[in-house]
């Protein structure tokens, strides 16, 4: 009783945190999805480059974990604006074609040009002292780095929908994605409100990315291989939803690591097929509007 | 306009053009021209029905997918299992692998199909990604990782060897592309096909005069399907070698991108297409293939911002 | 009596708390020249897409020559003769004109679905397109694209490609919207040559087309029928006065 009750926790801890990098990372591809109704295959390449901002800056440069963080994330957001200008802009109410075409051509460009940079093998991510070994949370212990990785991304989350709720950006992105005809024909700009949504999705995701990378690899290969499950969380979730993915990537979190420990061998198919069933029942994700 | 010669030339469409003729005697001419190059050219040919049947989907039906590759993997598994195990006449076994792609096509289009746009595109890729998570566990009989290996192929009609050079498996996979091509253009002149073209121009008109549009794009989804299941099954016969990679994200989007260069909708995008690519891949991944996916990227950026057609709508350009 | 063309008992229809049809009871007998009525946003064309089927209503019936259609999808609405047109034209646009009928012809005569035999083998559903187009005057441009088009032509490929369905009802929504008055004359003349056996359902803004063609008009107002009458007795009805012909400009 005592071990299955503790492999609950343990499966509920992993899936957890998890759940807060997927969520980190897809809740800017749900807003873009949703409010430009881009089809934006190259998001993944905003989280691996933040990933090797983060484990550039600290094992080349020997910048602190937090600052090296932070770092990460405003320099993805930082870059993401040339992206968007020149290119993204030109495809919003376009063809969904001409959309995955660009961005599988960005998603190529980033496996040569991290090839290029970092060499074909995989960064390590070393975390501090502080955040090594494991905290006894009574129950059981927990590994340190995971437990910040929870309790960073929860601070996150909250920072980010309060701000939604509360700012006038957060109003103005919200009424826009409700009607973005209507917001336009209240004045709102909504070329900039694009422009600095998907800056703060890009940077979410560069910090998704560089918090997570112990969880998904920092690789090359990284924007393909994880493209499925950014995803998922965002279909799942509803396009255009911000809490829509949170609930999808709970779920995609908890079922990974729950599929892991029973059925190791078939985990990753049971994810899929659950996917499949949900889209079956609700076309439009959980949380998507009719 | 006397309203004979409207009607008359309306009838007179699908008749067959000279210029039609042009990727097959370029294609004899390869035999000729370039015969240490057979290999290669056996895949281009069977990579081209591979283009050809995404053509059907996206240029004809309008059905953005992300999946094709689920397919083409299916086809090729098939084909390569039952060489594998016992079975290796070749074109029994790509009917077989055609049928089977086929069936999968049936199944995941019942569910996909039911939506559009986005939710479609993300459904066809869960698709996909399912098959190819399935091929992996089931490594007993696909070898997972390591690839599917040790099969026999067999000689065509019991007397033509696949030899070393690449002669046979050229003359096989041009035979088995140019049947598809008569097959594909039929098709695409019928009235089935000249609906498919409806509804990708407009669906709620296709609904509005009565057509059975669920119907067709599911038939239309059902063939393509097929055709790509050919396509896989004829690359594992000629190669002997089928991997987790024939299944991947990868191969669906770099067969759109071999028909977008060509140009999409067009039946002779995917003739213009997928050699260009090929032969260019050849070329660079020598030298480099991590910088092949460079400048493969930049290529792509570059056809969605200035030229938007392909190699084909630049044509049209030029003659306007 | 006949039953009617096109009836409908109590049709229902909401989204949400927002009820868009509402208890309608409608009729339209055969051969009829009848109008549809009303302010914006009063469910006219929301009225349409219950009846062709696009939307299922959330209680009531619908019945076409008697028999009721109320489960059964578009298509087959379509095949019993029940057919619209667009308010917003919704042409095939990289197709000639030619063909945009021709593909209606197919999909009547059940040949849409033909896999083996290519198009122009059918050559009498060519020729039967290109009739209509001769009766709609389009014959002199049968094989240009259709975008190449002025806009009011583009609406008389509307009405042939809807005369390709062998229609026993017809339902013209806003069949002259958005073209110049120098060329809704066209427009006008076409449907008054249609076939009187057609029941025709216009569903209108612009007054003068409507007193123009109809016989019968019914008034909409907020998803439901206000009042129905002859064009006289809906002019000179004060409610209709004030509820809608009361909304336009007297400036």
């Amino acid at each position: 009783m005592g071990d299955t009750l503790s492999a609950a926790f343990s499966v509920a801890f992993h899936g957890l945190a998890f759940a807060m990098v997927l969520y980190l990372i897809s809740v800017g591809l749900s807003v873009t999805m949703g409010l430009m109704g881009f089809v934006n295959l190259a998001h993944g390449v905003f989280a691996m480059a933040g990933g090797y901002v983060l484990t550039s800056l600290m094992n080349r440069f020997a910048v602190p974990f937090v600052p090296a963080l932070l770092g990460a994330a405003v320099v993805v957001a930082l870059a993401s604006f040339p992206i968007e200008r020149l290119l993204y802009r030109r495809l919003y109410g376009g063809e969904e074609l001409d959309q995955v075409l660009l961005t599988m051509g960005l998603v190529f460009i980033s496996v040569a040009g991290a090839t290029y940079v970092w060499g074909p093998l995989q960064q390590p991510l070393l975390p501090p002292l502080w955040l090594s070994g494991a905290v006894d949370l009574g129950i059981d212990s927990f590994p340190a780095y995971r437990s910040f990785l929870i309790l960073c991304g929860a601070a996150l989350v909250t920072a980010l929908w309060l701000g939604i709720e509360r700012t006038r950006f957060g109003i103005r992105l919200r009424a826009s994605v409700d009607n973005l005809r209507m917001a336009q024909s209240v004045g709102i700009d909504t070329s900039r409100l694009f422009m600095t949504t998907f800056a703060l999705g890009s940077g979410l995701a560069g910090l998704g990315g560089g918090l997570g990378a112990d969880l998904l690899a920092i690789n090359p290969g990284y924007a393909l291989q994880n493209l499925a499950y950014f995803l998922i969380v965002v279909a799942v979730g509803g396009l255009g939803s911000i809490r829509g993915p949170f609930v999808a990537a709970l779920l995609l979190g908890v079922a990974d690591s729950g599929f892991k420990y029973l059925l190791p061998e078939f985990g990753a198919f049971f994810i899929y097929a659950l996917t499949m069933a949900i889209l079956l029942w609700r076309p439009r994700g959980l949380f998507g509007r009719a | 306009m006397t309203p004979s010669r409207a009607v008359e030339a309306f009838a007179r469409r699908h008749h067959y053009r000279p210029y039609e003729a042009l990727p097959w005697v370029a294609a004899v001419a390869s035999y000729f021209v370039f015969p240490d190059y057979l290999a290669l050219g056996a895949q281009i040919l069977a990579t081209i029905l591979f283009a050809l049947s995404a053509d059907l989907v996206l240029g004809y039906a309008g059905i953005v997918t992300l999946g094709h590759a689920a397919f083409f993997g299916t086809g090729a598994y098939v084909a390569g299992i039952l060489a594998a195990h016992g079975w290796g006449e070749p074109i029994t076994g790509l009917l077989a692998g055609a049928v089977a792609a086929a069936v999968l096509g049936f199944l995941s289009g019942l569910v996909v199909l039911r939506t559009t746009g986005l939710a479609l595109l993300m459904q066809t890729l869960v698709v996909a990604t399912m098959v190819a998570e399935a091929a992996n566990k089931a490594s007993f009989i696909t070898g997972g990782d390591d690839g599917l290996q040790g099969m026999e192929v067999w000689p065509i009609f019991g007397r033509f060897r696949f030899d070393l050079f690449g002669h046979t498996s050229y003359l096989y996979c041009l035979s088995a592309l140019f049947l598809c091509w008569l097959a594909v253009r039929r098709m695409v002149h019928s009235p089935f096909g000249r609906s498919l073209t409806g509804i990708r121009e407009n669906v709620r008109r296709m609904h509005a005069i009565g057509a059975p549009v669920a119907r067709r794009r599911l038939i239309i989804y059902i063939i393509s399907a097929a055709l790509a299941g050919i396509s896989g099954g004829l690359i594992a016969q000629t190669t002997q070698f089928v991997s987790l990679s024939f299944l991947s994200l990868e191969r669906s989007g770099t067969v759109l991108i071999m028909l977008i260069i060509g140009g999409v909708g067009r039946l002779y995008g995917a003739f213009i297409g997928v050699p260009l690519y090929m032969v260019a891949q050849n070329r660079f991944s020598e030298i480099d293939p991590v910088y092949w996916y460079f400048w493969i990227g930049l290529l792509m950026v570059f056809i969605v911002v200035f030229a938007r057609g392909g190699v084909l709508g630049l044509f049209d350009q030029f003659q306007r | 009596m006949n039953a009617p063309a096109l009836e409908t008992r109590g049709l229902h229809k909401s989204f949400g708390a927002l009820t868009v049809a509402n208890a309608v009871d409608f009729r339209l007998e055969s051969g009829a020249r009848q109008a549809l009525i009303g302010p914006n946003g009063a469910g006219k064309t929301t009225f349409v897409e219950l009846v062709t089927g696009a939307l299922r209503p959330s209680a009531g019936q619908i019945n076409l020559d008697g028999a009721d259609v109320t489960d059964l999808p578009q298509a087959a609405r379509v095949k019993r003769g029940l057919v619209r047109t667009f308010q917003i034209t919704a042409l095939f646009r990289g197709l000639s004109i030619l063909e945009n009928v021709t593909l209606a012809i197919c999909e009547r005569q059940g040949i849409g679905g033909g896999l083996f035999w290519p198009a122009g083998r059918y050559r009498a559903a060519i020729e039967e397109a290109h009739a209509l187009l001769e009766q709609v005057g389009l014959e002199d441009e049968a094989l240009s694209p259709v975008t190449t088009l002025a806009y009011g032509r583009q609406r008389l490929v509307e009405i042939a490609i809807s005369l390709a369905l062998s229609p026993k009802v017809m339902l013209l929504d806003e069949p002259a919207a958005g073209v110049p008055s120098a060329e809704s004359g066209t427009i006008i003349e076409v449907i008054e040559r249609l076939p009187t056996d057609i029941a025709m359902l216009i569903i209108e803004h612009d007054m003068d087309l409507v007193f123009r063609l109809a016989q019968r008009i019914t008034v909409l107002v907020q998803g439901s029928i206000l009042v129905e009458g002859t064009p006289e007795e809906i002019a000179a009805d004060p409610e209709v006065r004030r509820v809608y012909l009361g909304e336009r400009p007297r400036r």
